[in-house]
């Protein structure tokens, strides 16, 4: 299965990449790490007349602390080096837990942060870890620059806002409120396949130990990350009891999530995996927000 | 004097050549002037040919030829019949159909090969398949293989009046009768899906036309050097001599490779021809999961009859098999699960009865297994459920109806693959079945543990499962054994080779009769030019058929070696011994001579050579069994399943192998791991999905899911022999063990494990999604 | 035809240059543009692992890399871990746990487990299958494949801890 012809740009800056963007249009789509695209490229699935590497480009891969206690990461930033950092394993415990379930070791490897929100797979974890973080991203153009929060990028099946003259730049995740857990789980048929469905879930606890702030977000279950805000709703304000949790993952599993039938589930079974995985996440999470100051 | 060689667990010869990727498989033959090809493939299902223009294809840049069926002209024939129906079964009806070099009028399964593109490089060829135009009219397609036997289904093969491909029915006894006597009668239908081998090096072919030599040269991903050798000659109007066709290293076999004559079998070698320039094809991932064969798939309506105390009275099976869209293997998988349905079981009264379906699907052919794991499945669902319904322990109701040890040969009498009646030569099946409970702590677990997590709420099962395979069939394989001049030993045999470690294992057999170090012996398999007459590698018998015959020629090579080493030392034959790559006389250490000095001796350029003798210590053996020899083992397992995700986990895998004689418990092992790979892949990952158009839905890895080394247990195997009669060696065979029992393993941990709803599983593979239905529509105890 | 590349790049310790299609692929570069037919090619797209090479000591597919991306690079290919007389520890290991059977999968295994072993040299069961959980085998089951990389790495501990002689 070999990929069909295509002229191939190496720009070692952000400009020279979106001048390319800008000169090619539809006809030119972005490299980063490969492991969705040159699949596709290989199966002949889709055929760009252009390819624009971002690789050589040196100051697009970075993990840093920004100074109100949250991180900020580049595009380019490869999922191996988001997993052992140490920085992201104080600062974004659930996002430390989510990366290890991206694919197989040597796709984390060349991977990136970018390049897995800009595929915009529905079943991608950071996809639906970018949202439950409330992350925002920073998007350039050659007219400049805008910040989209995570929430509102995805806009359907491998479908961001992101223009075609645009590139993902940079991912900003804010702090972590005082007394917040999170849990990240998965179901997928082997340890690496994509995720039947998942669920990313972060808790915000009162001095009381009652909800103050509910995210949950599905992967697998819609043609975008779902966030279950309906059960948010229903979770907030009360005290993180077996009951409530219950009663929220339900809520989730019938009212938040759209998901579809493929040959490993049926949508019936994802939402049953998904009332499942949001009762034991929401636990977890307000486990692990309760042992936190 | 000489240590055993035969059991040691002796490291491979071939090692240091595939860990240094030194080794040479098919897509690493570079030839100067190398064309490359790809194959325009239909993505109907079923669809008649109207017309295709591929005058553009043609005119690309780098494209040397682009060939299609009316190019081909009288050289456009079907593939032979492999394996005809069995002569010695009674009331066979058979209609061959067999698979084209490409397609003339109709398309039979999605991915049939309707046009080949020869260019400068496979990209460029890739290209120009794109660009030909191809006008298909889509025709219904016949997928459901109940639907495809009803009057009014659209037909595979026009030329029929139905898809029906074959029909055998077979008895033994007299089932009806038994029936009647029987304290309890149970009814179940059975569903078998298909799944593909999928080895890890796709097929690949490299054909090289010498039009001043007028010798072609074939390299080959096949099992089956010389059956291909003999058809390409036959096919091309060559001489077998203008043709030699190399199986180099092989990245795995497990069955698919043994098919032949693969339409890119004959396509490409007639192509070279016609070009005079020399091609390669090799496949890729998408192209194996359409073009290459795949197995399994089968509905079963089976009936038992058992007294009260759980003996089996007798066993009806009414079976469909589905053999996609061509069956140039004759009926051999559906004769497999005909002679495995009775597992190892004492039962006197069988009625199997099998209809061979054509579908517009990919072609069936044997996968590792080869319906041996079906007809396992079959009997080992309804033993668990008569179990359950009789209230007898389910490894007592099992203990009770084993062949016992003093019954072998225990005749069957129906017909098998081979077309031999099924005899089980021997075997002791109690005891090994024994084993494989005390390795897993079968009583234990289920008097104290089990017990233990049920009460913390975790839903852990136990299982066990017995199985035979028969192993080991004819017709025949040879060797030929020499002693060169260096004192090394040269083997050559007509077996391809893909990992079973048969460089060694061979070398193994061969080193034990001369007194050479393993690593001395070179084994030359798969190559035409070095044997000339064979079979190849399938139903688990290169270790005992080819093996014997190695056995034989060394034997003779022994007997010649210590009649000249007996004249030129002067010594009676019965003084001498063979060690260390010398003959030496007992007690005199340094009256010796080594092989090598012999060997020369032994083909003196000087002198007269008295009549009768043959120069040189070489022999050529041929073997053949009287009939396959069956093997006995049995596996055990201990699963917990999560009822809420239905995710498992297998907390411990046993098995316990009967294969006679072992040549080398380490390559034994890795056949038993590997093929328990396969099957556990049978059991919960693995299942082809065809969709109601024909149109396989998991056409790569990423859908299609072979497990890794996260799914897969720690393999505990343990040994018992039972030699066989049939041969010298009193080997076995096992390349197929691993995979036999696993699926039904699986149902019955399942049902195990999930015991608080009852569920009935009659179905493989089993997945996730599908336990998940069952259990729901079940309410809790 | 579309513009070639002029690629310059280190592949086990050579220098090569060469011009080349950008639609290259980096495991059919090293097979048949550099005739090292040691990384093979299983799947093309990603999930097999057969053809995993080290790209600046980095195990990654090579299925899934264009051979000009690799420009400036460095490639180790199982060609670069040992020869046939002189086995890398990893290879030998291998051979002694009986970790080949046909040895398609077995260089993407081997460029693998010695980055993994480099950044992980006294792992567990557990972790050992991890790493391989990118690498298909379709003939050893992996139990032999876990063993030798227990082996390498035990192997390699003690003759750490040996004192030089």
């Amino acid at each position: 299965m070999k990929p069909a012809p295509f002229d191939y740009y190496a720009p070692t800056t952000v400009e020279q990449a979106l001048a390319h963007l800008a000169e090619h249009g539809d006809e030119a789509k972005v490299l980063a790490g490969g492991q969705s695209l040159v699949p596709m490229m290989n199966f002949r699935l889709v055929q760009p007349s252009v390819l624009v590497d971002l690789n050589p480009i040196p100051d697009l891969a970075f993990i840093q602390p920004d100074e109100n206690g949250g991180l900020r990461i580049g595009a380019l930033t490869r999922h191996y080096q988001v997993e052992v950092d140490p920085l992201v394993a104080v600062r974004m415990p659930l996002l430390h837990e989510a990366v290890p379930k991206i694919g197989y070791p040597q796709i984390r490897r060349r991977g990136t942060m970018g390049g897995s929100l800009c595929h915009a797979d529905p079943s991608a974890e950071l996809v639906a870890v970018s949202v439950a973080l409330n992350g925002r991203f920073r998007l350039r153009s050659p007219k400049g620059e805008r910040w989209i929060p995570a929430q509102d990028f995805f806009i359907g099946l491998f479908t961001t806002v992101l223009q075609p003259d645009e590139l993902l730049v940079e991912v900003a995740l804010p702090p972590l409120p005082a007394r917040t857990g999170g849990s990240f789980m998965e179901v997928a048929r082997r340890r690496h396949d994509f995720a039947l469905v998942g669920v990313a879930a972060v808790v915000s606890l009162d001095g009381k130990g009652v909800c103050r702030q509910v995210r949950m977000v599905f992967l697998s279950a819609g043609d975008r990350p779902m966030e279950a805000r309906r059960a948010a709703d229903v979770l907030m304000g009360q005290a993180p009891t077996p009951e409530a949790i219950r009663a929220a993952a339900e809520i989730a599993a019938s009212d938040d999530i759209d998901p579809s039938s493929d040959i490993h589930a049926t949508a019936e079974f994802r939402r049953h995996l998904a009332k499942v995985l949001a009762r034991r996440a929401l636990d977890q999470a307000c486990r692990r927000a309760a042992e936190k100051k | 004097m000489t240590k055993t060689l035969i059991g040691k667990r002796v490291l491979r010869n071939e090692d240091p050549r595939l860990l240094t990727g030194q080794a040479q498989f098919v897509d690493d033959v570079e030839i100067p002037g190398l064309l490359h090809a790809a194959f325009l493939r239909s993505d109907h299902a079923h669809a008649r040919l109207l017309g295709m223009d591929v005058s553009a294809a043609r005119q690309r840049p780098g494209v040397v030829a682009v060939f299609t069926a009316e190019d081909m002209g009288d050289d456009w024939q079907p593939g032979p019949p492999l394996v005809s129906p069995p002569p010695t079964a009674k009331d066979v009806l058979f209609y061959s159909r067999r698979q084209v070099p490409l397609v003339k009028d109709k398309v039979r399964h999605a991915g049939e090969a309707m046009a080949v593109v020869i260019a400068e490089s496979r990209y460029i060829a890739e290209d120009a398949v794109e660009d030909i135009v191809v006008d298909l009219e889509p025709l219904e397609t016949v997928v459901d293989l109940e639907k495809a036997l009803q009057p009014g289904s659209p037909l595979v093969h026009d030329d029929l009046e139905s898809n029906l491909a074959a029909h055998l029915s077979q008895k033994k006894g007299d089932y009806e009768t038994a029936r009647r006597q029987a304290d309890l009668v149970l009814k179940r239908r059975i569903v078998i899906d298909r799944g593909a081998a999928a080895a890890m090096e796709n097929r690949g072919i490299v054909a090289d036309w010498d039009e001043k030599s007028q010798h072609l040269t074939v390299w080959d991903t096949t099992q089956a050097p010389i059956p291909i050798r003999n058809g390409l000659a036959a096919r091309l109007g060559l001489s077998e001599n203008q043709v030699r066709v190399i199986a180099p290293f092989i990245g795995g076999g497990f069955g698919p490779k043994m098919m032949m004559f693969y339409a890119e079998e004959m396509v490409i070698p007639w192509a070279a021809m016609k070009l005079k320039r020399p091609i390669k094809w090799i496949e890729d991932r998408r192209e194996n999961f359409y073009a290459t064969t795949q197995e399994r798939g089968q509905i079963h309506d089976v009936e038992i009859a058992l007294s009260r105390d759980g003996h089996i009275l007798g066993l009806k099976d009414v079976f469909l098999h589905d053999t996609g869209a061509y069956d140039p293997y004759g009926l051999t998988i559906p004769l497999n699960t005909q002679c495995h349905a009775m597992g190892g079981y004492d039962i006197k009264n069988y009625s199997t009865d099998v209809s061979v379906v054509f579908t517009n699907k990919t072609l069936v052919t044997p996968v590792r297994g080869a319906g041996r794991p079906q007809g396992i499945y079959i009997i080992e669902r309804l033993l668990d459920i008569a179990s359950k319904e009789l209230g007898i322990d389910a490894v007592e109701i099992r203990k009770r109806n084993l062949i016992p040890a003093d019954a072998f040969p225990y005749k069957h009498g129906i017909i098998d693959q081979a077309f031999s009646p099924l005899i089980l030569d021997s075997g002791n099946y109690w005891p090994v079945m024994q084993k494989a409970l005390e390795m897993i702590g079968y009583e234990k677990f289920v008097r104290d543990e089990q017990p233990r997590l049920r009460k913390e709420g975790r839903h852990v099962g136990i299982a066990i499962t017995p199985f035979i395979e028969s192993t080991g069939v004819g017709p025949y394989e040879g060797a030929r054994v020499t002693v060169e001049a260096s004192g090394r030993i040269h083997v050559a045999t007509g077996v391809g080779t893909q990992g079973q470690g048969h460089f060694t294992s061979f070398a193994q057999v061969v080193a034990q009769q001369l007194g050479v170090a393993v690593s001395d012996v070179r084994i030359v398999s798969g190559d035409t030019a070095e044997f000339h007459w064979g079979t190849g590698t399938f139903a688990s018998r290169g270790a005992v058929v080819a093996g014997n015959a190695i056995h034989a020629a060394a034997s003779i090579v022994r007997r010649k070696v210590l009649e000249l080493a007996s004249k030129e030392l002067q010594t009676p034959q019965d003084e001498l011994e063979l060690e260390g790559g010398m003959v030496r006389v007992a007690d005199i250490p340094d009256k010796s001579i080594s092989l090598g000095e012999l060997a020369a001796r032994a083909n003196p350029l000087r002198g007269a050579v008295e009549p009768g003798t043959e120069p040189g210590l070489e022999a050529t053996s041929y073997f053949g069994p009287r009939y396959g020899a069956t093997a006995f083992g049995t596996h055990a397992m201990i699963l917990e399943i999560d009822p809420e995700t239905m995710m498992i986990e297998i907390k411990r895998y046993v098995t316990v192998e009967d294969c006679g004689t072992v040549l080398n418990p380490l390559i034994l092992e890795g056949q038993i791991h590997g093929g328990v790979s396969l099957g556990i892949g049978n059991a919960y990952y693995e299942k082809l999905h065809f969709d109601e158009n024909g149109q396989l839905l998991n056409a790569s890895f990423a859908d299609y899911l072979i497990p890794s080394a996260t799914e897969m247990p720690r393999i505990e195997v343990g040994h018992m022999e039972t030699r066989s009669p049939l041969n010298e060696l009193g080997t076995k065979g096992v390349g197929e063990a691993g995979t036999i029992p696993v699926p039904a393993l699986f149902a019955q941990a399942v049902e195990n494990a999930l015991a608080d709803r009852e569920l009935e599983i009659l179905e493989t593979p089993l997945s996730p999604n599908r336990l998940y239905e069952l259990w729901s529509q079940k309410e809790a105890r | 035809m579309r513009k070639l590349f002029d690629l310059a790049l280190t592949v086990n310790g050579t220098r090569h240059e060469q011009a080349v299609e950008p639609r290259t692929l980096l495991s059919d570069f090293l097979r048949h543009d550099l005739g090292l037919t040691g990384t093979h090619v299983g799947c093309e797209h990603g999930v097999c692992g057969a053809c995993t090479v080290l790209l600046d000591g980095e195990p990654v597919r090579s299925c899934l890399l264009f051979a000009v991306q690799a420009h400036g690079h460095s490639v180790t290919t199982v060609e670069g871990l040992g020869a046939i007389d002189q086995l890398h520890p990893v290879q030998e290991a291998f051979r002694q746990a009986h970790g080949v059977q046909c040895g398609f999968c077995t260089p993407g295994i081997l460029t693998t487990v010695v980055a993994f072993l480099e950044g992980n040299p006294d792992p567990s069961e557990e972790e050992i299958r991890e790493a391989l959980s990118g690498n298909l085998c379709r003939c050893t089951g992996y139990q032999h494949i876990v063993d030798a990389v227990r082996l390498a790495a035990q192997t390699s501990k003690t003759a750490h801890e040996q004192p030089a002689r």
